[in-house]
């Protein structure tokens, strides 16, 4: 065991590699815009250079002379499919060339077709536009902007969440603060390109394009293009990184299926880097107010949030984190409030924790200003304020495992060694901080189905149609049915991302583990079941054992007093070659119609805050040491400790990872990552990757992950909380406790650069 | 990406014979006709952006001349052939020795993969990565004479406080240049005028009312090796790169410094600054404040303040000022504490 494979603690599963880890490496997995088609032409996006106006003319001669050119889709050409619609499905209600009005900076407005990639690019950068411009509203302060309240314009957020009475607590308290943060617009940047590929057999249409979503995308794509559901196939059988950005179907992919469908020829349009930042979903930038009352004793008696979230003109993209950060601790009172802030932008979209990335970044930078100013260690500040149930709807946590995590990450940090006066740590010319947050992230599951068949040989086939974005989920739901059946991982197969397989929910929410393991489970359960009845039948090699008594292990079934029978030999007795099962999960709280809308790819979320029983969350503590020159002011993070509790892990190693992976981004979310906005034109200005920073290798040194063992049965049957998005939840804050630790100066608007420093 | 001719010519002479023939004395190299590729890593990519567009690309890897690819030590310096590739040089044991702020200049720049690809000639040459500059819907002085600046009242934080001009306040984000100047490197060029011999301080152009004028070179006018001059004392010597993130970017502010000292008194000091200023920056003032002078925290800042002097700020790059200032200042104690 290294760091890399954590010994599995209680409740924990085994760290096995990943199953499609060879092909990666080896770089013979196939992502969808690798994948073969016959007789196939190149599509190359044209977009604006305006963020409001109307197209007024295009210019396409240029274009159209570039030679190998074979096609133009443009305005007028989308008229007879249907308009995107905004929702789980789709990014934008924003059709770019059903209507000529330009909503955000980088709309497509033409897609040109070509025998080549090298002639369909230069035929779109030969496309010129005339427009008639209009002033944009780039963001938060800019002329024009529309703030509206956010409940009820989303099913998000049906209210803001509020308890007893905040404003006479908050006057009593005899120690307070009232603080602004603030976080900045980000874009996923996955290394995979955004790409669609769209190929008609007859009234078939296969699209090849990286989803986070193959059911949802399959429906709401038919319904674009007036087609039946059962028409269209959506593969996407491995995923270079989504982080969000692949959930909801953006404008391009009819666009390209409307190309290919006039051509009679399969297209492919690999979107640039750059235009990925007007044609993707992105973070929008964020603003915060909190305001935390306590009494001398460190105890929490007023607590108000105040989020302000930039969204596009047409679409109200809600994150309200609130929610989350409402029931993080025993406060008191609540009052919270989510305002909408429209601006000429494209719609936001879901990005790794959507809401409590920012919400929590904001709320546990609070709490540090509000232990400061009561003089109390971090840490135990937040221990005088752990609830018995959280405090909006008094109802208990599933499990709540956040003090062990503190204690844990504490231990293995050095916490006891930090010296609490700020600037008082310091080697040579670097000044050393050390600071801490809690990372939380609710725990939800969603219908799912998947079909798993056992052969005599103890071959197994494993079906889903969820998507392996990089998390590791392919293997967790293989090593699931390596445990349930009892045979090796080896011969474990997992079909994913395809909308052809038994259908999945979106590849969001941290739910896919949960969701897709409880299916799987389900179907090897049903397995389990017909082989016990075979082998339990009178005359077989058990009979007369109970069902209870029986479990499977290296290729039998094992009876508790010692007995056992081959698994070939069962199938022999039934006279079967294999046993195939179909199993539908929905989690407890389902809706009886729960299991057609994940057909209709619609599928419900439950657990998180939504539960009667309880409320579900996972938890987590992050520790980080910074270093800060003391001339040049430059943040160094040599050190960073997460502790993390999430019901079962099933996989020690890949859940790690995760984390890990969560880790690095949340110290990116602190020091370097933002999406530059040019206000005067409401237009990006960093669109690549050389100014568009996140860490490098050189900037991660020593990072711990903890996990920390949980137990919880209430979530779902297979006892499994997601962590996928827990672990960048409130690094940055951390990072920026440590920084005021280091230097005396709060930081409350991310990312913490030099300039803020230096000053 | 538009389509162009590509030529691999023999050697030196057929490349500039070619060159001329494609070019008139009025090109601008960056905007000739026909261009020079060596490393690839700067031109291809902004052909690919549409930011540079030359029909023909003359390929320099295939010059028969051995010398483009070597780093030759004499009692004279150090030559390095214009082809010499980054990582080379970085990590030659004599250019290490004898010239920390070289190897060191080198070695942070960029990343392993582009260093192995990237020339020597070539980097000096690259162009800025000013945000507006790289994409060709803004207006840009330096991309269209006359189309404006949108960097002027724009995003500007990577921008330069030093040398700026009305038309143009893109950052030289080069780092070998900033040892280079420091070292009164010499570069010698072949063109169809002959060879000739460029002082390192006289390549590139301020940009003024020209920001589009980058260099002295003629479009048809070749690097072919960059001549360091002989100084035992750059043994002390050190480059000061500070960005925000460990690896792989470009500099805030950096300074190169070497250092000729007398027991704890300044003999001699060579300082160029990077990241802030419009061209490779020679401090001279900053030089002269620290001549004859005890080497501390003290005399450090005030050559740091003679170096800032005309420093100009733009709304987000006023943090350059004292960054650089105290860049320098780091740079010129860390240097004066070398073991050497
Ligand atoms: C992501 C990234 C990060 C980078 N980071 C850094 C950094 O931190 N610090 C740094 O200093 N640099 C950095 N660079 C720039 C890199 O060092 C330059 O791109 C590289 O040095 C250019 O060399 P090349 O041989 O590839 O030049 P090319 O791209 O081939 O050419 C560049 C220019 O020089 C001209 N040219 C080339 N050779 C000759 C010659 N012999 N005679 C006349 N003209 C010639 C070409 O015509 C062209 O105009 C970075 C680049 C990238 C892409
Ligand atoms: S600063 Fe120079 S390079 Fe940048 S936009 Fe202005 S003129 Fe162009």
């Amino acid at each position: 065991m290294d760091a890399a494979t954590p010994k599995p603690r209680e409740n924990m599963g085994e760290p096995l590699p990943r199953i499609d880890a060879r092909l990666k490496v080896t770089g013979q997995a196939g992502y969808p815009a690798d994948l073969p088609a016959a007789n196939i032409t190149y599509g190359a996006l044209a977009t604006s250079d305006i963020a409001k106006g109307r197209v007024t003319r295009l210019h396409l001669d240029d274009a159209r002379a570039v030679p190998g050119l074979l096609d133009i889709v443009t305005y007028g050409d989308m008229d007879k499919v249907e308009k995107p619609k905004f929702g789980n499905s789709g990014a934008t209600s924003i059709g770019p060339l059903h209507d000529r009005t330009i909503f955000h900076d980088g709309q497509i407005i033409a897609l040109a077709v070509a025998e080549t990639f090298e002639a369909a690019e230069e035929a779109a950068q030969l496309i010129r536009a005339e427009y008639e411009e209009e002033k944009p509203t780039a963001s938060f302060d800019s002329p024009g902007t529309k703030t509206v309240p956010a409940a009820g314009k989303s099913t998000i957020l049906k209210e803001d969440v509020r308890a007893g009475d905040f404003d006479a607590a908050y006057a009593a308290a005899p120690v307070k603060i009232d603080a602004r943060y603030s976080t900045p617009t980000q874009h996923h940047n996955p290394i995979e390109l955004f790409s669609t590929t769209a190929l008609w057999q007859g009234d078939q249409l296969i699209v090849h394009e990286p989803s986070q979503n193959v059911t949802g995308w399959k429906v709401e794509l038919a319904r674009q293009l007036k087609i039946d559901p059962a028409n269209v196939r959506i593969v996407s059988p491995f995923i270079g990184g989504a982080f969000g950005s692949k959930g909801p179907m953006t404008p391009r992919t009819a666009i390209v299926a409307v190309a290919a469908k006039r051509l009679g020829r399969p297209v492919r349009c690999v979107t640039s880097r750059m235009q990925a930042f007007g044609t993707q979903t992105y973070r929008a930038e964020t603003r915060h107010r909190i305001r935390i009352g306590a009494g001398k004793d460190g105890r929490i008696t007023a607590f108000a949030h105040e989020g302000w979230e930039v969204t596009s003109r047409p679409d109200a993209y809600v994150v309200a984190g609130t929610s989350a950060t409402g029931r993080m601790y025993d406060y008191g009172s609540v009052l919270t409030h989510v305002s909408l802030v429209r601006a000429d932008r494209n719609t936001p979209g879901y990005m790794r924790s959507p809401p409590e990335t920012p919400y929590v970044y904001a709320l546990e930078n609070a709490m540090d200003e509000m232990a400061v100013a009561l003089g109390m260690d971090p840490v135990e500040f937040r221990r005088i304020n752990e609830p018995k149930v959280e405090p909006i709807g008094k109802k208990p946590f599933s499990s709540r495992s956040l003090i062990q995590c503190y204690e844990q990450a504490a231990d293995a940090f050095g916490w006891a060694k930090r010296d609490r006066k700020v600037g008082a740590m310091r080697e040579g010319d670097w000044l050393i901080g050390m600071g801490c947050a809690t990372a939380i992230y609710p725990t939800a599951a969603a219908p799912c189905a998947a079909r798993v068949r056992l052969t005599s040989d103890g071959d197994v086939r494993v079906q889903c149609g969820s998507h392996e974005i990089g998390t590791g989920v392919r293997t967790v739901a293989g090593q699931m049915a390596s445990e349930r059946l009892g045979v090796p991982i080896g011969k474990v197969n997992v079909e994913m991302g395809d909308n052809n397989l038994p259908p999945a929910p979106v590849s969001g929410g941290s739910i896919s583990t949960a969701s897709v393991c409880s299916a799987v489970l389900k179907a090897c359960d049903a397995i389990r079941a017909k082989l016990y009845a075979g082998a339990t039948a009178e005359g077989g090699p058990l009979a007369g054992s109970h069902n209870e008594e029986l479990d499977f292990a290296d290729g039998k079934i094992v009876a508790k007093g010692g007995a056992s029978a081959k698994i070939e030999d069962v199938f022999k007795i039934m006279q079967l070659g294999a046993i195939e099962e179909y199993a539908e999960f929905a989690p407890k709280g389902a809706t009886p119609g729960a299991l057609k809308k994940l057909y209709a790819g619609q599928p419900e979320f439950h657990g998180g805050d939504q539960d009667e029983d309880s409320v579900k969350y996972a938890f987590g503590a992050e520790f980080v040491e910074v270093r800060i020159n003391s001339y040049t002011r430059e943040i160094r993070v040599p050190r960073i400790v997460g502790a993390f509790a999430a019901g079962r892990i099933m996989n020690t190693r890949t859940a790690r990872s995760q984390l890990m992976g969560g880790m690095i981004w949340g110290i990116g979310q602190a020091l370097h990552e933002a999406t530059e906005v040019d206000r005067r034109y409401a237009r990006y200005v960093n669109r690549d990757l050389q100014d568009y920073l996140v860490p490098v290798n050189a900037d991660i040194q020593d990072l711990q992950v903890i996990l920390v063992p949980e137990i919880d049965h209430a979530v779902n049957p297979a006892g499994v909380k997601g962590l996928g998005e827990l672990g960048n939840v409130g690094t940055a804050a951390a990072v920026a406790s440590a920084v005021y630790h280091a230097t005396g100066k709060r930081i409350r608007d991310l990312p913490i650069r030099i300039d803020q420093l230096i000053a | 990406m538009r389509p162009f001719i590509y030529e691999q010519p023999a050697d030196i002479s057929a490349a500039v014979a070619i060159a001329s023939r494609f070019t008139t004395d009025d090109d601008q190299p960056t905007r000739a006709n026909a261009q020079f590729i060596a490393g690839g890593t700067n031109l291809a990519d902004y052909m690919k952006l549409g930011v540079a567009a030359p029909n023909r690309l003359l390929d320099l890897n295939r010059l028969e001349e051995p010398a483009l690819r070597q780093i030759r030590v004499s009692d004279d310096g150090i030559r390095f052939g214009a082809l010499v590739r980054m990582g080379e040089a970085a990590d030659h044991g004599e250019v290490k020795r004898r010239y920390p702020v070289i190897a060191d200049s080198l070695r942070l720049a960029a990343s392993g993969q582009i260093r192995n690809m990237a020339s020597l000639a070539g980097n000096v040459l690259q162009r800025t990565r000013c945000e507006y500059f790289r994409e060709t819907s803004w207006a840009c002085n330096k991309r269209v004479p006359g189309s404006g600046c949108a960097a002027m009242e724009g995003f500007n934080r990577q921008h330069a406080v030093l040398g700026a001009s009305d038309a143009c306040i893109a950052t030289y984000h080069g780092d070998f240049a900033q040892a280079l100047i420091a070292l009164d490197a010499v570069i010698r060029a072949e063109g169809s005028r002959g060879a000739r011999k460029i002082p390192f301080a006289r390549l590139h152009r301020l940009p003024r009312d020209t920001p589009h004028i980058e260099t002295d070179l003629a479009a048809d006018e070749i690097i072919t090796a960059i001549e360091v001059p002989a100084m035992p004392w750059a043994r002390r010597s050190r480059y000061l790169k500070i960005r925000d993130r460990e690896s792989y970017a470009f500099a805030l502010a950096s300074a190169a410094v070497v250092l000729d000292l007398d027991g704890d008194s300044v003999r001699e000091a060579r300082i160029a600054l990077g990241g802030v200023a419009t061209v490779p920056w020679r401090a001279r003032a900053a030089e002269a404040a620290l001549q004859g002078k005890k080497l501390d925290e003290a005399s450090a800042s005030a050559a740091a303040e003679a170096a800032f002097a005309d420093a100009e700020p733009r709304q987000h790059n006023a943090f350059k000022i004292e960054l650089g200032k105290r860049t320098l200042v780091r740079a010129l104690l860390e240097t004066r504490d070398m073991k050497v």
